[in-house]
C-alpha cells in the first residue's frame, strides 16, 4: 500500500495505487481517517489515477471516508476512476452517494 | 470430456493471496481472448470470492481455499472457489447487499458484486463442513 496526500485551500487530496483489496483496505481505512482527523478539510479528494483495480473491499475504503467527511460536516469527492473501479462503484451504488469527477471514460 | 481445458490451485487462506488468485484466473482466462472489460468482471469476482473464503470462512486460523477454472465449450469460463471452514448459516441473508458478519472494512457487497459481474452464481454451504461457490461467465467471441 502506498498513497501520497496534500493539503490546499482546505482540499485535502489523498492519491491512492495499485489495486485495492481486502489485504491492504484496512491500512488505507486507517491511513485515510488519520488524515482527515488531523487536517479537518472542507473537500476530501480521493484521486483513484493510479489505482488499476479494486473489489468490495474498495467500497468500504470510501464509505469508511464518507462516514469520517460526514461527520466533520465536509464533503468527499472521487477522482480519476478508471473503467473497472468506476463499474465496481456503480454496481454497489457508491456512485449515488459520493460526488465522481475525471471518470476515465 | 465436457471441458476443453482446466487448472486447479490450493493455497492457504492467507490474504496476500487474493491478488495472486485474481491474477492466475486471468492469466488462464487470457486464452479465450477476453476484452479488457471481462477480465476485469472475472478477477473481480474471483476477488470477492476468495476473499470471503479468507475472512469469513477459516476466522480463526489458516485453511485451504481451492480454486479451480475449467473452459467449457462456447467460450464459458467456469470457475469453482471452495473451502472447509466453517459455512454460511443463513444463504439468502449473506447475498442480501450490505449484509456482512464482518468488520468496518468490510462492505457487504461481495455477493452482489459476483452476481452483477458473471452470468451465472450458486453458493452451496454447510454449517461446520464449508462454502462452494460455483460462478460462470461466457464470454464474447471476438471476430
Amino acid at each position: 500500500m502506498q498513497f501520497t496526500s496534500f493539503l490546499q485551500d482546505g482540499h485535502l487530496t489523498v492519491a491512492l495505487t495499485g489495486e485495492i483489496d481486502h489485504h491492504c483496505a484496512k491500512r488505507y481505512i486507517q491511513s485515510i481517517a488519520a488524515k482527515i482527523e488531523a487536517y479537518v478539510p472542507a473537500v476530501c479528494v480521493l484521486d483513484f489515477k493510479e489505482v488499476s483495480f479494486v473489489d468490495s473491499s474498495g467500497i468500504a475504503v470510501v464509505i469508511n471516508a464518507l462516514r469520517s467527511m460526514t461527520q466533520i460536516e465536509g464533503k468527499l469527492v472521487l477522482s480519476g476512476l478508471g473503467e473497472q473501479p468506476m463499474k465496481v462503484f456503480r454496481a454497489s451504488g457508491v456512485d449515488k452517494l459520493v460526488q465522481i469527477k475525471e471518470a476515465v471514460s | 470430456m465436457k471441458f476443453e481445458n482446466y487448472m486447479t490451485l490450493d493455497f492457504p487462506s492467507k490474504s496476500c493471496n487474493e491478488a495472486f488468485a485474481r491474477s492466475a484466473v486471468a492469466c488462464f482466462a487470457a486464452q479465450l481472448d477476453p476484452t479488457i472489460e471481462e477480465l476485469g468482471d472475472i478477477r473481480t469476482a474471483v476477488s470477492e470470492a476468495v476473499t470471503n473464503a479468507i475472512v469469513h470462512a477459516y476466522p480463526d486460523e489458516l485453511g485451504t481455499v481451492t480454486l479451480r477454472c475449467r473452459i467449457l465449450k462456447g467460450q464459458t469460463l467456469d470457475i469453482v472457489v471452495k473451502d472447509k471452514g466453517v459455512g454460511i448459516p443463513n444463504i439468502e441473508e449473506a447475498r442480501r447487499p450490505m449484509f456482512t458478519t464482518g468488520g468496518s472494512d468490510r462492505s457487504g457487497m461481495g455477493f452482489t458484486i459476483m452476481e452483477s459481474f458473471m452470468t451465472d452464481l450458486q453458493i452451496m454451504s454447510v454449517p461446520g463442513k464449508g462454502t462452494t461457490v460455483h460462478m460462470r461467465r461466457k464470454l464474447q467471441r471476438r471476430k
